[in-house]
């Protein structure tokens, strides 16, 4: 029965969005408050966060519609701060296979939290991955518009001590790590990943370091294929 | 800058986004075998970003002043802790957060 499939699905997808929902209202409340402080109506942070769905890049636009025109500019900015997309999609190429109407949606969906639950959850064998993949990226999309469109809407009466709240981004993504970690054979490319982005942060400091730390993470992972293929290791 | 300008502006963050999360799947489309190389990429970059990320989340920690990172580690800590013990995702996530909000508005708060 598809409709039983359907539900099926969901339910399966729903506990694993939770920690979203709480990181991306929060977030979205900020960014809603964040863009009603520079003056702009609640329409704004809800079609930005409908149509863009790229949390750090919606903050990004404050600063470039409050500036001068400079549409190339801002196409550059945004290609940089999101090429780590790119990574994600050469992750997702086998996985996505086979959703039909769902992977162009699947893709336009796919922000950080998206793919990183997408990837590592472990989808069980009769819950079908493609409805199980779209509920994620869907429910993760509506919380983030609900979270922006409220914070335009109410952002000027918002009062609560919300400090410290912003570490659930940070749990979110360690344990994240972790559990990639566990499913591991081997450590070197998390170490690598780690490692030069740590190096790269003292070098470049905190504004700048995500483009020298991807440029020094996929030379690294290049160098060691090359490394492991001369020593006759399997590499596929 | 017109309301047509600032759309424009809005119009190439979303092509610039759109961009990143396709053009992937564009390179390699379903049916046609992917590069060995790229399968590499595929199979070892997600440890390298999600390690990426965490710095990333952590990037604006001020080591020398303030509670030099204590909050931020000692959650940490909780996190690993519960998640290695329970692994129960959102019971950790909840853990560290609510130890982290606890440190920085009763323990850190002088800094």
């Amino acid at each position: 029965m598809k409709v039983e499939m359907i539900k099926k699905a969901f339910r399966a997808a729903f506990p694993y969005t939770v920690p979203i929902f709480a990181g991306f209202w929060f977030l979205g409340l900020t960014y809603g408050i964040f863009m009603h402080a520079a003056g702009f109506s609640f329409w704004y942070p809800a079609l930005m966060s409908l149509t863009i769905f790229a949390g750090s890049v919606e903050f990004l636009t404050v600063p470039m519609l409050l500036g001068p025109f400079a549409p190339l500019s801002a196409l550059a900015i945004t290609l940089m701060v999101n090429a780590r997309h790119l990574f994600y999609g050469i992750s997702m190429l086998e996985k996505f296979r086979g959703t039909g109407w769902k992977k162009p949606y699947l893709i336009y969906g796919m922000c950080d939290e998206s793919f990183s639950i997408n990837f590592t959850a472990h989808i069980p064998a009769e819950v079908d991955r493609g409805w199980f993949m779209f509920f994620v990226t869907l429910l993760n999309h509506i919380y983030w518009f609900t979270g922006a469109l409220l914070g335009g809407l109410c952002g000027a009466w918002l009062h609560f001590n919300t400090a410290g709240l912003d570490f659930v981004m940070t749990a979110m993504f360690v344990v994240i790590f972790f559990e990639n970690w566990r499913q591991e054979e081997r450590h070197g490319s998390s170490l690598w990943g780690l490692g030069i982005s740590v190096v790269s942060l003292v070098v470049f400091g905190a504004g700048h370091f995500i483009i020298p730390a991807m440029l020094g993470i996929l030379g690294i992972l290049t160098w060691r294929r090359g490394r492991q293929e001369m020593e006759g290791e399997l590499v596929k | 800058m017109t309301g047509m300008e600032r759309l424009i502006i809005i119009g190439m963050v979303l092509l610039g986004t759109l961009m990143t999360r396709f053009l992937p799947f564009l390179f390699f489309p379903a049916g046609k075998p992917v590069p060995p190389y790229i399968r590499y990429l595929g199979r070892v970059l997600p440890g390298a970003v999600f390690g990426m990320l965490v710095i990333y989340c952590l990037k604006d920690i001020q080591w020398l002043q303030g509670g030099h990172g204590l909050p931020e580690l000692l959650s940490l800590g909780v996190v690993l802790g519960l998640q290695s013990w329970r692994r129960q995702m959102l019971l950790s996530i909840a853990g560290g957060t609510v130890c982290h909000m606890l440190l920085v508005q009763y323990v850190f708060w002088a800094f």
